[in-house]
Protein backbone atom coordinates (compact mmCIF):
# COMPACT_ATOMS: atom_id res chain seq x y z
CA UNK A 1 0.00 0.00 0.00
CA UNK A 2 3.24 2.50 0.55
CA UNK A 3 3.71 2.26 -2.73
CA UNK A 4 0.33 4.13 -3.82
CA UNK A 5 0.38 6.61 -1.04
CA UNK A 6 2.85 9.28 -2.19
CA UNK A 7 5.50 10.41 0.61
CA UNK A 8 5.24 13.96 1.68
CA UNK A 9 9.16 14.23 1.94
CA UNK A 10 9.23 13.03 -1.50
CA UNK A 11 6.31 15.22 -2.72
CA UNK A 12 8.49 18.36 -1.25
CA UNK A 13 11.61 17.33 -2.87
CA UNK A 14 10.04 16.50 -6.15
CA UNK A 15 7.85 19.65 -6.22
CA UNK A 16 11.64 21.71 -5.13
CA UNK A 17 13.37 20.09 -7.95
CA UNK A 18 11.31 20.05 -10.86
CA UNK A 19 10.12 23.06 -9.70
CA UNK A 20 14.04 24.68 -9.95
CA UNK A 21 14.91 23.21 -13.31
CA UNK A 22 11.53 24.17 -14.59
CA UNK A 23 12.39 27.40 -13.55
CA UNK A 24 15.71 27.43 -15.29
CA UNK A 25 15.05 25.55 -18.16
CA UNK A 26 12.02 27.53 -19.55
CA UNK A 27 13.96 30.56 -18.82
CA UNK A 28 17.16 29.88 -19.87
CA UNK A 29 17.28 26.55 -21.96
CA UNK A 30 14.54 25.89 -24.27
CA UNK A 31 12.99 29.22 -25.39
CA UNK A 32 16.70 30.19 -26.20
CA UNK A 33 17.21 26.85 -28.41
CA UNK A 34 14.05 26.89 -29.96
CA UNK A 35 14.24 30.42 -30.91
CA UNK A 36 17.57 29.69 -32.63
CA UNK A 37 16.45 26.56 -34.84
CA UNK A 38 13.49 28.88 -35.69
CA UNK A 39 15.74 32.03 -36.89
CA UNK A 40 18.02 29.26 -38.30
CA UNK A 41 14.69 27.48 -40.03
CA UNK A 42 13.62 31.34 -41.18
CA UNK A 43 17.57 31.74 -42.75
CA UNK A 44 17.30 28.96 -44.49
CA UNK A 45 13.86 29.04 -45.96
CA UNK A 46 14.65 33.23 -47.14
CA UNK A 47 18.37 31.66 -48.70
CA UNK A 48 16.41 29.17 -50.69
CA UNK A 49 14.28 31.62 -51.66
CA UNK A 50 16.87 34.06 -52.58
CA UNK A 51 18.56 30.98 -54.40
CA UNK A 52 15.29 30.29 -56.74
CA UNK A 53 14.86 33.97 -57.14
CA UNK A 54 18.61 34.35 -58.33
CA UNK A 55 18.30 31.01 -60.33
CA UNK A 56 15.41 33.14 -62.08
CA UNK A 57 17.01 36.03 -62.66
CA UNK A 58 20.42 34.20 -63.92
CA UNK A 59 17.79 32.52 -66.29
CA UNK A 60 16.29 35.42 -67.61
CA UNK A 61 19.77 36.78 -68.20
CA UNK A 62 20.55 34.32 -70.03
CA UNK A 63 17.72 34.60 -72.68
CA UNK A 64 18.25 37.78 -72.66
CA UNK A 65 21.89 37.37 -73.42
CA UNK A 66 20.83 34.77 -75.80
CA UNK A 67 17.92 37.33 -77.50
CA UNK A 68 21.13 39.75 -77.87
CA UNK A 69 23.35 37.17 -79.24
CA UNK A 70 20.79 35.98 -82.03
CA UNK A 71 19.90 39.96 -82.55
CA UNK A 72 23.86 40.52 -83.38
CA UNK A 73 23.67 37.87 -85.79
CA UNK A 74 21.42 39.02 -87.60
CA UNK A 75 22.84 42.85 -87.62
CA UNK A 76 26.18 41.36 -88.84
CA UNK A 77 24.13 39.27 -91.61
CA UNK A 78 22.00 42.45 -92.83
CA UNK A 79 25.86 43.93 -92.97
CA UNK A 80 27.26 41.50 -94.41
CA UNK A 81 24.75 41.77 -97.32
CA UNK A 82 24.72 45.39 -97.83
CA UNK A 83 28.45 45.53 -97.61
CA UNK A 84 28.47 43.01 -100.52
CA UNK A 85 25.42 44.73 -102.10
CA UNK A 86 27.82 47.99 -101.68
CA UNK A 87 30.74 46.28 -103.08
CA UNK A 88 28.80 45.02 -106.21
CA UNK A 89 27.43 48.52 -106.48
CA UNK A 90 30.81 50.13 -106.20
CA UNK A 91 32.74 47.78 -108.64
CA UNK A 92 29.44 48.34 -111.64
CA UNK A 93 29.76 52.05 -110.94
CA UNK A 94 33.32 52.41 -111.69
CA UNK A 95 33.48 49.57 -114.34
CA UNK A 96 30.43 51.65 -116.30
CA UNK A 97 32.86 54.72 -115.09
CA UNK A 98 36.10 53.56 -116.58
CA UNK A 99 33.75 52.50 -119.65
CA UNK A 100 32.86 56.17 -120.40
CA UNK A 101 36.29 57.27 -119.64
CA UNK A 102 37.77 54.89 -121.80
CA UNK A 103 35.19 55.80 -124.45
CA UNK A 104 35.66 59.81 -124.40
CA UNK A 105 39.70 59.30 -124.42
CA UNK A 106 39.03 57.24 -127.51
CA UNK A 107 37.18 59.90 -129.23
CA UNK A 108 39.32 62.17 -128.43
CA UNK A 109 41.96 60.31 -129.68
CA UNK A 110 40.23 59.48 -132.84
CA UNK A 111 39.30 63.25 -133.19
CA UNK A 112 43.15 64.22 -132.93
CA UNK A 113 44.78 62.13 -134.67
CA UNK A 114 42.07 63.15 -137.66
CA UNK A 115 43.42 66.52 -137.02
CA UNK A 116 47.05 65.14 -137.08
CA UNK A 117 45.84 63.15 -140.36
CA UNK A 118 44.30 66.77 -141.98
CA UNK A 119 47.47 68.66 -140.60
CA UNK A 120 49.73 66.21 -142.48
CA UNK A 121 47.72 66.04 -145.40
CA UNK A 122 47.76 69.89 -145.87
CA UNK A 123 51.20 69.66 -145.29
CA UNK A 124 52.03 67.48 -147.90
CA UNK A 125 49.76 69.22 -150.07
CA UNK A 126 51.75 72.15 -149.28
CA UNK A 127 55.20 70.79 -150.17
CA UNK A 128 53.78 68.95 -153.35
CA UNK A 129 52.92 72.38 -154.03
CA UNK A 130 55.73 74.12 -153.54
CA UNK A 131 58.23 70.77 -154.81
CA UNK A 132 56.25 71.52 -158.41
CA UNK A 133 56.92 75.12 -158.20
CA UNK A 134 60.38 74.12 -157.62
CA UNK A 135 60.79 72.08 -160.18
CA UNK A 136 58.99 74.17 -162.58
CA UNK A 137 61.04 77.07 -161.27
CA UNK A 138 64.21 75.14 -162.11
CA UNK A 139 63.11 73.62 -165.25
CA UNK A 140 62.28 77.34 -166.21
CA UNK A 141 65.32 78.34 -165.13
CA UNK A 142 67.47 75.57 -167.37
CA UNK A 143 65.71 77.46 -170.43
CA UNK A 144 64.11 75.13 -172.31
CA UNK A 145 66.59 74.69 -174.98
CA UNK A 146 66.96 71.17 -175.07
CA UNK A 147 64.09 68.69 -174.78
CA UNK A 148 66.14 65.09 -174.14
CA UNK A 149 68.02 67.69 -171.50
CA UNK A 150 65.07 68.98 -170.55
CA UNK A 151 63.30 65.34 -169.35
CA UNK A 152 66.74 64.40 -168.13
CA UNK A 153 66.50 67.27 -165.83
CA UNK A 154 63.19 66.32 -165.13
CA UNK A 155 64.34 63.01 -163.92
CA UNK A 156 67.27 64.22 -162.01
CA UNK A 157 65.02 66.55 -160.00
CA UNK A 158 62.09 63.99 -159.29
CA UNK A 159 65.10 61.56 -158.05
CA UNK A 160 66.13 64.52 -156.26
CA UNK A 161 63.35 65.07 -154.74
CA UNK A 162 62.36 61.27 -153.81
CA UNK A 163 65.47 61.68 -151.69
CA UNK A 164 64.47 64.13 -149.94
CA UNK B 1 60.57 -5.40 -13.93
CA UNK B 2 60.00 -5.13 -17.46
CA UNK B 3 59.08 -8.77 -17.81
CA UNK B 4 56.31 -8.27 -15.18
CA UNK B 5 55.15 -5.56 -17.43
CA UNK B 6 54.56 -7.34 -20.31
CA UNK B 7 53.18 -10.25 -18.01
CA UNK B 8 50.67 -7.55 -17.15
CA UNK B 9 49.89 -6.05 -20.33
CA UNK B 10 49.44 -9.57 -21.53
CA UNK B 11 46.48 -9.95 -18.87
CA UNK B 12 45.18 -6.55 -19.16
CA UNK B 13 44.54 -7.51 -23.14
CA UNK B 14 42.85 -10.84 -22.61
CA UNK B 15 40.92 -9.04 -20.16
CA UNK B 16 39.67 -6.33 -22.62
CA UNK B 17 39.01 -9.28 -25.21
CA UNK B 18 36.60 -10.87 -22.59
CA UNK B 19 35.15 -7.68 -22.10
CA UNK B 20 34.42 -7.34 -25.59
CA UNK B 21 33.18 -10.59 -26.49
CA UNK B 22 29.36 -10.70 -24.80
CA UNK B 23 29.18 -14.28 -24.53
CA UNK B 24 31.96 -14.75 -22.12
CA UNK B 25 30.55 -11.93 -20.17
CA UNK B 26 27.32 -13.82 -19.58
CA UNK B 27 29.63 -16.82 -18.81
CA UNK B 28 31.38 -14.98 -16.71
CA UNK B 29 28.40 -13.20 -14.57
CA UNK B 30 26.80 -17.04 -14.61
CA UNK B 31 30.10 -18.24 -13.15
CA UNK B 32 30.12 -15.74 -10.43
CA UNK B 33 26.26 -16.15 -9.93
CA UNK B 34 26.45 -19.42 -9.51
CA UNK B 35 29.25 -18.79 -6.42
CA UNK B 36 27.37 -16.62 -4.75
CA UNK B 37 24.37 -18.86 -4.58
CA UNK B 38 26.87 -21.60 -2.98
CA UNK B 39 27.73 -18.83 -0.65
CA UNK B 40 24.15 -18.05 0.36
CA UNK B 41 23.25 -21.26 0.79
CA UNK B 42 23.44 -21.43 4.23
CA UNK B 43 21.33 -17.85 4.43
CA UNK B 44 17.05 -17.97 4.40
CA UNK B 45 15.41 -18.55 1.97
CA UNK B 46 15.29 -15.74 -0.70
CA UNK B 47 11.75 -13.47 -0.32
CA UNK B 48 11.62 -12.28 -3.93
CA UNK B 49 9.07 -9.59 -3.43
CA UNK B 50 10.33 -8.34 -0.48
CA UNK B 51 13.47 -7.87 -2.47
CA UNK B 52 12.02 -6.50 -5.00
CA UNK B 53 9.41 -4.06 -3.05
CA UNK B 54 12.66 -3.05 -1.28
CA UNK B 55 14.31 -1.88 -3.86
CA UNK B 56 11.48 -0.63 -6.05
CA UNK B 57 10.81 1.64 -3.09
CA UNK B 58 12.69 4.52 -1.22
CA UNK B 59 15.12 3.99 1.72
CA UNK B 60 17.09 6.36 3.61
CA UNK B 61 21.10 5.45 2.79
CA UNK B 62 21.83 4.41 -1.05
CA UNK B 63 23.04 0.70 -1.03
CA UNK B 64 25.13 -0.08 -3.75
CA UNK B 65 26.30 -3.71 -2.90
CA UNK B 66 26.98 -5.89 -0.50
CA UNK B 67 30.09 -8.10 -0.17
CA UNK B 68 29.71 -11.24 2.56
CA UNK B 69 27.97 -9.59 5.25
CA UNK B 70 29.69 -6.26 4.83
CA UNK B 71 27.12 -3.45 3.54
CA UNK B 72 28.16 -0.64 0.72
CA UNK B 73 26.13 2.10 0.84
CA UNK B 74 26.06 5.94 1.03
CA UNK B 75 24.19 7.33 4.01
CA UNK B 76 22.45 10.44 3.01
CA UNK B 77 21.09 13.06 5.36
CA UNK B 78 18.03 12.65 7.62
CA UNK B 79 16.13 16.25 7.70
CA UNK B 80 12.90 14.84 10.45
CA UNK B 81 10.65 17.37 12.51
CA UNK B 82 9.94 15.49 15.71
CA UNK B 83 6.27 15.85 17.41
CA UNK B 84 7.93 17.62 20.23
CA UNK B 85 11.75 17.96 19.51
CA UNK B 86 11.72 20.10 17.01
CA UNK B 87 14.28 19.70 14.05
CA UNK B 88 17.16 17.07 13.59
CA UNK B 89 19.31 16.76 10.46
CA UNK B 90 21.93 13.59 10.83
CA UNK B 91 23.47 10.93 8.71
CA UNK B 92 21.39 7.86 8.24
CA UNK B 93 24.34 6.12 8.97
CA UNK B 94 23.79 6.57 12.60
CA UNK B 95 20.93 3.86 12.20
CA UNK B 96 23.59 1.52 10.89
CA UNK B 97 21.29 0.21 8.41
CA UNK B 98 17.72 -0.04 10.39
CA UNK B 99 19.30 -1.49 13.53
CA UNK B 100 19.94 0.95 16.22
CA UNK B 101 17.68 4.25 17.29
CA UNK B 102 18.93 7.43 17.76
CA UNK B 103 17.67 11.15 18.77
CA UNK B 104 14.18 9.11 19.37
CA UNK B 105 14.13 7.84 15.87
CA UNK B 106 14.09 4.83 14.19
CA UNK B 107 13.16 2.75 11.12
CA UNK B 108 10.20 0.81 11.69
CA UNK B 109 9.94 -2.59 10.47
CA UNK B 110 6.72 -4.14 10.25
CA UNK B 111 3.19 -1.87 10.60
CA UNK B 112 1.90 0.78 8.65
CA UNK B 113 5.03 2.91 8.58
CA UNK B 114 7.52 -0.18 7.05
CA UNK B 115 10.50 1.63 6.34
CA UNK B 116 9.83 5.01 7.50
CA UNK B 117 11.22 7.17 10.25
CA UNK B 118 9.27 6.95 13.34
CA UNK B 119 9.55 8.13 16.76
CA UNK B 120 7.63 6.83 19.45
CA UNK B 121 5.59 9.05 20.92
CA UNK B 122 4.08 9.23 24.62
CA UNK B 123 1.63 7.24 24.42
CA UNK B 124 4.28 4.08 23.43
CA UNK B 125 2.33 4.59 19.76
CA UNK B 126 5.14 4.59 16.73
CA UNK B 127 4.05 7.88 15.27
CA UNK B 128 5.44 9.43 11.86
CA UNK B 129 7.32 12.87 12.21
CA UNK B 130 7.32 15.30 9.35
CA UNK B 131 10.09 13.83 7.53
CA UNK B 132 12.15 16.06 4.59
CA UNK B 133 14.74 13.11 4.60
CA UNK B 134 16.78 13.29 1.61
CA UNK B 135 15.96 9.80 0.55
CA UNK B 136 17.30 7.58 -1.96
CA UNK B 137 15.11 8.63 -4.60
CA UNK B 138 15.19 12.64 -3.79
CA UNK B 139 19.28 12.26 -3.92
CA UNK B 140 18.65 10.65 -7.40
CA UNK B 141 16.39 13.45 -7.98
CA UNK B 142 18.58 16.20 -7.23
CA UNK B 143 21.25 14.97 -9.20
CA UNK B 144 19.71 13.77 -12.19
CA UNK B 145 17.84 17.21 -12.37
CA UNK B 146 21.11 18.66 -11.87
CA UNK B 147 22.78 16.81 -14.96
CA UNK B 148 19.47 17.55 -17.16
CA UNK B 149 19.75 21.45 -16.08
CA UNK B 150 23.60 21.12 -17.29
CA UNK B 151 23.35 19.52 -20.22
CA UNK B 152 20.43 21.55 -21.63
CA UNK B 153 21.70 24.58 -20.51
CA UNK B 154 25.55 23.81 -22.60
CA UNK B 155 23.18 23.30 -25.92
CA UNK B 156 21.48 26.53 -24.62
CA UNK B 157 25.13 28.04 -24.12
CA UNK B 158 25.64 26.45 -27.48
CA UNK B 159 22.87 28.31 -29.28
CA UNK B 160 23.54 31.47 -27.50
CA UNK B 161 26.74 32.16 -28.70
CA UNK B 162 26.04 32.23 -32.34
CA UNK B 163 22.64 34.64 -31.49
CA UNK B 164 22.23 36.74 -34.90
CA UNK B 165 24.25 34.41 -36.80
CA UNK B 166 21.87 31.81 -37.92
CA UNK B 167 24.31 30.52 -40.88
CA UNK B 168 26.71 29.16 -37.97
CA UNK B 169 24.27 27.70 -36.02
CA UNK B 170 24.05 24.31 -37.69
CA UNK B 171 25.39 21.93 -34.49
CA UNK B 172 27.63 18.63 -34.69
CA UNK B 173 27.64 15.91 -32.11
CA UNK B 174 25.47 15.96 -28.88
CA UNK B 175 24.14 19.42 -29.22
CA UNK B 176 22.78 17.73 -32.54
CA UNK B 177 21.17 14.90 -31.03
CA UNK B 178 19.73 17.21 -28.49
CA UNK B 179 18.25 19.57 -31.02
CA UNK B 180 16.84 17.01 -32.89
CA UNK B 181 14.72 15.46 -29.83
CA UNK B 182 13.94 18.77 -28.85
CA UNK B 183 12.85 19.68 -32.10
CA UNK B 184 10.70 16.47 -32.97
CA UNK B 185 8.59 16.69 -30.03
CA UNK B 186 8.02 20.44 -30.69
CA UNK B 187 6.84 19.71 -34.22
CA UNK B 188 5.98 16.37 -33.54
CA UNK B 189 3.85 16.28 -30.71
CA UNK B 190 3.37 20.26 -29.26
CA UNK B 191 2.82 22.13 -32.04
CA UNK B 192 -0.19 19.25 -33.35
CA UNK B 193 -1.49 18.51 -30.28
CA UNK B 194 -2.08 22.54 -29.00
CA UNK B 195 -2.47 24.32 -32.60
CA UNK B 196 -1.97 28.27 -32.58
CA UNK B 197 -0.25 28.95 -29.32
CA UNK B 198 2.09 26.22 -29.00
CA UNK B 199 4.83 28.81 -28.05
CA UNK B 200 3.80 29.23 -24.98
CA UNK B 201 3.83 25.87 -23.53
CA UNK B 202 6.78 24.30 -25.22
CA UNK B 203 8.87 25.43 -22.09
CA UNK B 204 6.95 23.28 -19.33
CA UNK B 205 6.33 20.58 -22.24
CA UNK B 206 9.84 20.41 -23.11
CA UNK B 207 11.09 20.16 -19.67
CA UNK B 208 8.56 17.18 -18.79
CA UNK B 209 9.44 15.11 -21.50
CA UNK B 210 13.63 15.63 -20.52
CA UNK B 211 12.51 15.33 -16.90
CA UNK B 212 10.50 12.26 -17.36
CA UNK B 213 12.99 10.45 -20.30
CA UNK B 214 16.01 11.47 -18.03
CA UNK B 215 14.97 9.98 -14.99
CA UNK B 216 13.62 6.92 -16.47
CA UNK B 217 16.58 5.97 -18.57
CA UNK B 218 18.72 6.89 -15.41
CA UNK B 219 16.51 4.59 -13.58
CA UNK B 220 17.62 1.68 -15.83
CA UNK B 221 21.46 1.79 -15.35
CA UNK B 222 21.59 -0.37 -12.80
CA UNK B 223 25.20 0.80 -11.10
CA UNK B 224 25.35 3.67 -8.14
CA UNK B 225 24.13 7.01 -9.75
CA UNK B 226 21.49 5.30 -11.29
CA UNK B 227 18.94 2.38 -10.49
CA UNK B 228 16.54 4.45 -8.43
CA UNK B 229 13.13 4.08 -8.97
CA UNK B 230 11.97 8.09 -9.37
CA UNK B 231 9.74 7.75 -11.96
CA UNK B 232 8.02 4.89 -10.94
CA UNK B 233 7.30 6.65 -7.81
CA UNK B 234 3.43 8.30 -6.89
CA UNK B 235 4.97 11.07 -5.20
CA UNK B 236 6.95 12.15 -8.81
CA UNK B 237 4.51 11.27 -11.06
CA UNK B 238 1.48 13.08 -9.13
CA UNK B 239 3.78 16.08 -8.90
CA UNK B 240 4.29 16.17 -12.72
CA UNK B 241 0.50 15.75 -12.94
CA UNK B 242 -0.01 18.44 -10.44
CA UNK B 243 1.79 20.86 -13.09
CA UNK B 244 -0.37 19.75 -16.13
CA UNK B 245 -3.75 20.16 -14.10
CA UNK B 246 -2.33 23.32 -12.83
CA UNK B 247 -1.55 24.60 -16.47
CA UNK B 248 -4.54 22.94 -18.06
CA UNK B 249 -6.94 24.43 -15.60
CA UNK B 250 -4.99 27.88 -15.21
CA UNK B 251 -4.85 29.13 -18.72
CA UNK B 252 -8.15 27.79 -19.93
CA UNK B 253 -10.34 29.45 -22.16
CA UNK B 254 -14.11 30.84 -21.45
CA UNK B 255 -14.93 28.24 -23.82
CA UNK B 256 -13.32 25.09 -21.90
CA UNK B 257 -14.93 26.59 -18.81
CA UNK B 258 -18.38 26.89 -20.94
CA UNK B 259 -18.07 23.61 -22.46
CA UNK B 260 -17.32 21.92 -18.74
CA UNK B 261 -20.45 23.44 -16.54
CA UNK B 262 -22.97 24.39 -20.03
CA UNK B 263 -21.59 21.55 -22.55
CA UNK B 264 -23.72 21.44 -26.00
CA UNK B 265 -26.05 18.71 -24.87
CA UNK B 266 -29.68 18.29 -25.14
CA UNK B 267 -30.91 20.16 -22.06
CA UNK B 268 -32.38 17.65 -20.05
CA UNK B 269 -28.85 16.47 -19.41
CA UNK B 270 -28.29 19.53 -18.16
CA UNK B 271 -31.21 20.62 -16.01
CA UNK B 272 -32.22 19.96 -13.55
CA UNK B 273 -29.99 17.07 -12.41
CA UNK B 274 -26.48 18.23 -14.48
CA UNK B 275 -25.58 14.48 -15.39
CA UNK B 276 -23.36 15.96 -17.95
CA UNK B 277 -21.38 19.18 -16.20
CA UNK B 278 -20.90 16.36 -13.03
CA UNK B 279 -19.04 14.26 -15.57
CA UNK B 280 -17.23 16.89 -17.33
CA UNK B 281 -16.07 18.22 -14.01
CA UNK B 282 -14.76 14.91 -12.98
CA UNK B 283 -12.92 15.08 -16.14
CA UNK B 284 -10.69 17.62 -14.91
CA UNK B 285 -9.22 15.50 -12.10
CA UNK B 286 -9.19 11.84 -14.33
CA UNK B 287 -7.31 13.44 -16.48
CA UNK B 288 -4.06 14.39 -14.47
CA UNK B 289 -4.85 11.20 -12.52
CA UNK B 290 -4.39 9.20 -15.50
CA UNK B 291 -1.46 10.73 -16.41
CA UNK B 292 -0.12 10.41 -12.94
CA UNK B 293 -0.71 6.15 -12.69
CA UNK B 294 -0.07 5.39 -16.14
CA UNK B 295 3.82 6.79 -16.05
CA UNK B 296 3.69 5.20 -12.28
CA UNK B 297 2.74 1.95 -13.13
CA UNK B 298 4.52 1.37 -16.16
CA UNK B 299 7.68 2.49 -14.88
CA UNK B 300 7.66 0.71 -11.49
CA UNK B 301 6.44 -2.60 -13.36
CA UNK B 302 9.29 -2.13 -15.45
CA UNK B 303 11.77 -2.50 -12.81
CA UNK B 304 9.82 -5.12 -10.83
CA UNK B 305 9.81 -7.27 -14.07
CA UNK B 306 13.79 -6.73 -14.46
CA UNK B 307 14.60 -7.63 -10.65
CA UNK B 308 11.83 -10.61 -11.00
CA UNK B 309 14.11 -12.12 -14.03
CA UNK B 310 17.03 -11.30 -12.35
CA UNK B 311 16.13 -13.35 -8.81
CA UNK B 312 15.14 -16.05 -10.85
CA UNK B 313 18.68 -16.76 -11.21
CA UNK B 314 18.93 -17.35 -7.12
CA UNK B 315 15.43 -18.91 -7.06
CA UNK B 316 16.11 -21.83 -8.97
CA UNK B 317 19.29 -22.68 -6.82
CA UNK B 318 17.39 -25.40 -5.25
CA UNK B 319 16.26 -27.20 -8.26
CA UNK B 320 19.75 -28.27 -8.91
CA UNK B 321 22.55 -26.79 -11.05
CA UNK B 322 21.81 -28.05 -14.66
CA UNK B 323 18.22 -26.44 -13.90
CA UNK B 324 20.04 -23.63 -12.24
CA UNK B 325 22.17 -22.80 -15.59
CA UNK B 326 19.57 -23.27 -17.68
CA UNK B 327 16.87 -21.18 -15.65
CA UNK B 328 20.35 -18.69 -15.64
CA UNK B 329 20.84 -18.19 -19.24
CA UNK B 330 16.77 -17.91 -19.33
CA UNK B 331 16.88 -15.16 -17.03
CA UNK B 332 19.70 -13.49 -18.58
CA UNK B 333 18.63 -13.16 -22.14
CA UNK B 334 14.97 -12.70 -20.93
CA UNK B 335 16.76 -9.42 -18.76
CA UNK B 336 18.20 -8.18 -22.00
CA UNK B 337 15.07 -8.23 -24.22
CA UNK B 338 13.11 -6.70 -20.92
CA UNK B 339 16.04 -3.75 -20.80
CA UNK B 340 16.01 -3.20 -24.32
CA UNK B 341 11.69 -2.92 -24.00
CA UNK B 342 11.85 -0.68 -20.52
CA UNK B 343 14.75 1.43 -22.88
CA UNK B 344 11.35 1.83 -25.42
CA UNK B 345 9.37 2.26 -22.87
CA UNK B 346 11.24 5.16 -21.21
CA UNK B 347 11.09 6.82 -24.24
CA UNK B 348 7.26 5.83 -25.02
CA UNK B 349 6.59 7.15 -20.94
CA UNK B 350 7.62 10.62 -21.29
CA UNK B 351 6.27 10.69 -25.27
CA UNK B 352 2.89 9.65 -24.26
CA UNK B 353 3.26 12.45 -21.22
CA UNK B 354 4.24 15.07 -23.17
CA UNK B 355 1.38 14.44 -25.85
CA UNK B 356 -1.26 14.01 -23.48
CA UNK B 357 -0.17 17.23 -21.58
CA UNK B 358 -0.30 18.87 -24.94
CA UNK B 359 -3.84 16.88 -25.84
CA UNK B 360 -5.18 18.67 -22.40
CA UNK B 361 -3.82 22.00 -22.83
CA UNK B 362 -4.88 21.73 -26.41
CA UNK B 363 -8.82 21.04 -25.29
CA UNK B 364 -8.49 23.90 -23.01
CA UNK B 365 -7.12 26.50 -25.34
CA UNK B 366 -10.67 26.30 -27.35
CA UNK B 367 -12.19 28.78 -29.46
CA UNK B 368 -15.89 29.21 -29.92
CA UNK B 369 -17.34 27.16 -32.73
CA UNK B 370 -19.88 28.91 -33.18
CA UNK B 371 -18.77 30.82 -36.08
CA UNK B 372 -17.95 27.84 -38.06
CA UNK B 373 -21.70 26.72 -37.42
CA UNK B 374 -22.46 30.22 -39.24
CA UNK B 375 -20.13 30.02 -42.15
Amino acid sequence: MSLLTPDPGLLFWMLFSFGIVFFILAKFGFPVIVKMVEERKAYIDRSLEAAKEAHLRLEGIKEESEKLLSQARDEQVRMLRESNDMRTKIINDAKEQAREETGKIMNEAKTAIQKEKEAALRDIKQQVAQLSIDIAEKILRKNLSDKPAQMELVDKLIAEAQKN
Amino acid sequence: MERKMKNNKQILSVIAGLIRNPLTFIVLFLFFGTYIIHAEDETPELNVSELILEHVGDSYDWHITTFGHTHVSIPLPVIVKGQTSGWHIFSSAKFHHGHAEYQGFHIAHEGDYKGKIVETSASGEEVRPWDFSLTKNAASLLLSSLVLVILILICANWYKKREGQPENASPNGFVAFVEWVIMSVVDGVIKPCIGKNYQRYTPYLLTAFFFIIFNNLVGLIPLFPGGANVTGNIAVTSVLALFTFAIVNLFGTKEYWKEIFWPDVPAWLKVPIPIMPAVEFLGIFTKPFALMIRLFASILSGHALILGLTCMVFLTVRLGVAMNIGMSVFSVILSIFSDCVELLVAYIQAYVFTMLSAVYIGLSQVEPHHVKVKK
